[in-house]
């Protein structure tokens, strides 16, 4: 029985053949329909994500199967004081497979370690969200065709940023792939991830204007600003204006460049990029639910 | 100087940083032993200046001592048998620690839930880091004396 905690928990030939399986499922929907027929999703999460949840409850009932949990702490027993461990042993009895959130960090671990049934990573706290960097690969290959040899801009708060931090560890395991690290100085990358960079050779290069970069991109990955980073209004407003990707903006980029964005989006992508057919962060949704599809019959070890 | 008699069967963990000897007792959990301990504290030593020592009576095969490689490396292990040193162990960094530090990351599951393990794992032997198994948290410890 396997578990997923992080991105990289899968090797470069299992993730190609997650992905290879994620297209399948998107040209052949109906091939899967009744997979996971008889089969239950528990989403246990500890604190509200709207997007994510529906998502793991989209791609279960997709497949043919199921779903049951609770979509906060308070509508839960952990209200009662009940530990994880015990939480993930009842949800055992009662489902085939959990997808966790939690605020705390190392929670899903802990999860995995008492449970019956494969446990996925929803997200816990600042740590992982690993089914946010399949979602991103997914987009990107299916889109782009490759993920090797690709210039990639990611912009925003790439500091606190755990999609970011996840995604350019992923991508770093393919060849020729470069970074433009575009951020305000007081959000740049941890360097602990530079150092990363730097030892395995990739080239990367931060800048603070989003137009110095735009043009030698194949892709731009936006982040939100969040406004309860900045100690003070003054400077989130300046970082907040600084990163609006608009229509102005988008003409200094190339015809093949992508747009995405984790969501939710706030105002740093303007609404008048939504019609761009360069912006592809509501397909990058749909892409969400084929790969957690994917992700749940790899998991069950189910065969199509 | 204070002279403690010699053991016949056992260890002499020596070279220990002055002071560090009763938190060595318990990460070892010699409190939990019925043997004998010798603990000397602030012993005279050309090379350290001041040093603590500890002689432990028991069977060899009682103590788990990996944990040393991680409080200090420069700490000797004199393992005596017949009231003779038969061996120095050499220390290593253990791969995982349990139950002998703590995540300080607020964030971490283990800082609501208090009945799980603290686990650290070596990520980089080099370095000498460990991190938390369940938020990945490295581990920060000023005490700790560099490798000779």
């Amino acid at each position: 029985m396997r578990h997923l905690m992080s991105p990289l928990d899968l090797s470069v030939e299992e993730l190609e053949k997650l992905l290879n399986l994620a297209n399948d499922i998107e040209h052949n929907p109906d091939k899967y329909a009744h997979v996971c027929d008889g089969k239950r999703i528990a989403t246990l999460f500890y604190e509200p994500s709207t997007r994510t949840r529906l998502s793991f409850e989209a791609a279960m009932m997709n497949l043919g199967g199921k779903v049951l949990g609770f979509s906060s702490a308070a509508s839960s027993s952990a209200a009662k004081g009940e530990s994880v461990a015990d939480t993930i042993r009842m949800a055992s009895c009662y489902a085939d497979i959990a997808a966790m959130r939690h605020p705390k960090e190392g929670a899903p671990l802990v999860a995995s370690m008492a449970s019956r049934i494969p446990v996925i990573n929803a997200g816990d706290g600042g740590h992982q969200h690993p089914t946010q960097t399949l979602t991103d690969l997914l987009t990107i290959r299916s889109l782009k065709g490759r993920l090797d040899h690709l210039v990639i801009g990611l912009c925003g708060d790439l500091k606190f940023g755990r999609t970011v931090h996840s995604l350019i560890e992923a991508l770093s395991r393919y060849e020729g792939v470069e970074f433009i690290l575009i951020s305000p100085e007081e959000l740049r990358v941890p360097d602990y991830i530079l150092e990363e960079l730097r030892a395995k050779g990739i080239k990367y290069k931060e800048v603070v204007r989003l137009e110095e970069a735009l043009p030698d991109l194949d892709l731009l990955y936006m982040t939100r600003v969040q406004k309860e980073r900045f100690f003070n209004e003054e400077d989130y407003v300046r970082m907040k204006d600084f990163y609006i990707l608009d229509k102005a903006k988008m003409e200094l980029a190339g015809p093949e460049m992508l747009v995405l964005h984790p969501l939710p989006r706030v105002n740093e992508i303007s609404v008048e990029v939504d019609n761009d057919p360069r912006a592809v962060y509501f397909q990058q949704v749909q892409y969400g639910v084929y790969v957690r599809m994917a992700l749940i019959v790899t998991l069950l070890e189910l065969e199509v | 100087m204070l002279n403690v008699g010699a053991l016949n069967e056992g260890f002499v963990l020596d070279h220990i940083a002055a002071g560090k000897s009763m938190t060595i007792y318990r990460d070892l959990g010699l409190n939990k032993l019925d043997c004998t301990v010798a603990i000397i504290k602030n012993a005279r030593s050309n090379k350290m200046g001041k040093k603590d020592i500890i002689k432990v009576e028991c069977p060899i095969e009682n103590l788990n001592l990996d944990i040393l490689g991680f409080i200090d490396h420069n700490i000797t292990v004199n393992i005596i048998k017949d009231a003779k040193i038969v061996a120095k162990k050499e220390l290593h960094l253990p791969k995982q620690i349990v139950n002998v530090i703590q995540c300080k990351n607020p964030r971490c599951i283990t800082s609501i839930e208090q009945g799980l393990d603290q686990i650290f794992v070596l990520t980089d032997e080099e370095n000498e880091i460990y991190r938390c198994k369940y938020c990945e948290e490295k581990y920060h410890d000023s005490s700790k004396r560099k490798k000779k």
